[in-house]
């Protein structure tokens, strides 16, 4: 609590200095609000949201109600008995663990992996994922409550853990990471009944909070690491286009979940374009949101221009 | 020209410091990774070991393969018409995510479609697997046969009715009854050559807790082949005779007029006589 009020007391909105300081912002985007009002200032968080919420409402409407649009989970489903998804990533550790899965699973990961070659991998990690929510949860709580430092692992760690969840299926013959994967956990757990998997989801949470800021989406978790690397050349992306414009009040460093892809975009370091080709960008918008300068907006790796 | 060498000493070592540093870090992370998924590698091998009572959906591939092949996704448990199937949750024994089915709470209806099996999209279940009376999976056991009502004497005979394979799963074989040496008792056999457990029998078995009669995992219920003995009984109707020539069959006294081997009793005859008294209590099996 009395960090908490010491933050707020000792620092001006959208101050420089104290934010550079401190190393953490409360509020970041109180300048956006005040300058574009709470919804504007809000909008991709809004939509983020909505697309979130919305992709688990249509999973969830078949079993609470019977009106069945989707039917199974993250890891594979039928939409409206025709549309085959399925998780590549599960698909890789299938072929990992030596089994090769029938066409239709290999054409709904076909789907999927094309859709996020296009968009960019990640936007699965902001868009779709549930255990997202968790995570925001604990970062926004972590800012609230002005919690500093913490143990993070270095983030190539999940890259690291990503080659040893194939490496393991390959050795068990089975797919392992999946009976402590978090993030197919808490989806399948929404829709099917959670038993114990409520403490790996709370593990997370916890984790996050008090532990390593970011540290379950941003350096650990392998399917995220998985979708980083095929959205690499994915075509939307975030360009820093009116970065002439930026005035270092670090909102979008405080709330961007991988604040290391933005300084070569926004600052030009190692590049003379302003767009946001880190492959760990998840195209979350929330950078976007929080400027009260409006440098940042959605467009698409071929747009390097400037304004 | 002291200032050159100098110069590359240390930017030599820097370069060692960093190029230390790097390996200090990598080696930090990978042995970090590699514990973390060696742990979730021998969790899943523990794991692994399916409950007796969990029995897998029909057409399910064998529990290694199973288990490199099942997305954990629910679709056959979504197309299952009387929601046998149901996906495990962490704490339930059963490989969480997995789709598994208790026999004596829901059994299987064993649908002529096969739906589950239709729905599975990476071959978890396999397609193979067209007559559903060919599927294992499990094997039921009458495993208690202390508390069988059949086998006290009674015509219960519900696992037996239930049969979807009925007199061929599960037959009722006839035999005396040694308690009242007077009436038979009719003892419900299983037949692995048929029995798809299905679990209808466990399911229906009118005890009131637990069932006499149990699907298991066919690992579980049936011993292994004794690959190394000969049935004479076999071997001989298949060569249309005896390998060792015709036995030389030697007359039993008081049974001369019986087929040789034939030690049945008939209505009015009276067992051998044994005498009283002497070591024969008179207990009866």
């Amino acid at each position: 609590m009395s960090a908490h009020g010491q933050t707020r007391d000792a620092v001006a909105p959208g101050s420089v200095r104290g934010a550079a300081v401190r190393g953490v912002v409360a509020r970041p985007g109180a300048e956006a609000i005040a300058a574009r009002g709470w919804w504007v200032a809000h909008k991709w968080l809004l939509l983020r949201r909505a697309s979130q919420l919305g992709i688990l409402a249509l999973f969830l409407v078949g079993p609470w109600f019977g009106w069945w649009i989707v039917k199974g989970n993250l890891a594979s489903s039928l939409t409206l008995g025709v549309l085959p998804l399925t998780d590549p990533f599960l698909i890789a550790q299938q072929m990992a663990a030596g089994h090769w899965p029938y066409r239709e699973a290999l054409i709904g990961g076909g789907i999927v992996l094309a859709a996020y070659l296009l968009l960019g991998g990640r936007m699965f990690c902001a868009w779709v994922c549930p255990v997202n929510l968790v995570t925001d949860a604990a970062a926004w709580l972590r800012r609230r409550l002005g919690l500093k430092g913490g143990k993070v692992p270095a983030a190539s760690t999940r890259y690291w853990l990503l080659g040893c969840v194939l490496v393991i299926a390959a050795a068990t013959g089975s797919l392992a990471w999946e009976w402590v994967n978090p993030v197919s956990m808490l989806h399948r757990g929404l829709i099917f009944g959670f038993g114990l998997s409520w403490g790996i989801v709370g593990g997370i949470f916890v984790y996050d909070l008090l532990i390593a800021p970011r540290g379950w989406c941003g350096h650990l978790c392998p399917q995220g690491a998985f979708y980083g690397l095929i959205g690499k050349v994915g075509l939307l992306r975030v360009s820093a286009r009116r970065r002439s414009a930026c005035n270092d009040c670090m909102d979008c460093f405080a709330v961007c979940p991988e604040p290391k892809v933005i300084r070569p975009a926004l600052k030009g370091v190692g590049q003379d374009h302003p767009l946001i080709l880190d492959g760990d960008c998840t195209n979350c918008g929330r950078c976007i949101d929080v400027c009260g300068k409006d440098v940042f907006r959605i467009s698409t790796r071929f747009d390097r221009s400037e304004s | 020209m002291n200032r050159t060498p100098n110069k590359t000493a240390s930017a030599s070592a820097g370069l060692t410091v960093s190029r230390r540093r790097f390996l200090k870090d990598a080696a930090g992370v990978a042995g970090g990774a590699g514990l973390l998924a060696l742990g979730a590698g021998l969790y899943s091998r523990q794991a692994a070991a399916l409950p007796a009572t969990a029995l897998r959906p029909p057409g399910s591939l064998a529990e290694a393969d199973f288990l490199a092949a099942c997305v954990r996704c629910g679709l056959c448990v979504r197309d299952c018409p009387y929601d046998t199937l149901k996906l495990s949750v962490l704490g339930d024994g059963v490989t969480t995510g997995t789709p598994y089915f208790e026999a004596r709470a829901i059994p299987c209806e064993m649908c002529d479609d096969i739906p589950c099996v239709a729905a599975c999209p990476t071959g978890a279940l396999d397609r193979g697997l067209s007559e559903i009376g060919d599927a294992r999976m499990g094997l039921a056991v009458l495993i208690d046969q202390e508390n069988c009502l059949n086998f006290l004497g009674l015509r219960c005979d519900v696992c037996y009715r239930v049969c979807p394979v009925i007199d061929k799963a599960i037959t009722l074989e006839r035999v005396h009854n040694p308690r009242s040496d007077r009436h038979a008792m009719l003892l419900p056999t299983v037949h692995s050559d048929a029995c798809t457990g299905c679990g209808k029998c466990e399911h229906a078995c009118v005890l009131p807790g637990e069932s006499a009669i149990k699907v298991l995992p066919v690992r579980l219920a049936q011993g292994s082949k004794a690959e190394h003995y000969r049935r004479g009984w076999e071997e001989k109707a298949e060569a249309g005779g005896s390998l060792i020539g015709d036995q030389l069959e030697m007359p039993v006294r008081g049974l001369e007029g019986k087929a040789y081997g034939d030690t049945r009793v008939g209505p009015g005859e009276e067992p051998a006589a044994a005498p009283k008294g002497g070591i024969d209590s008179g207990w009866k099996p």
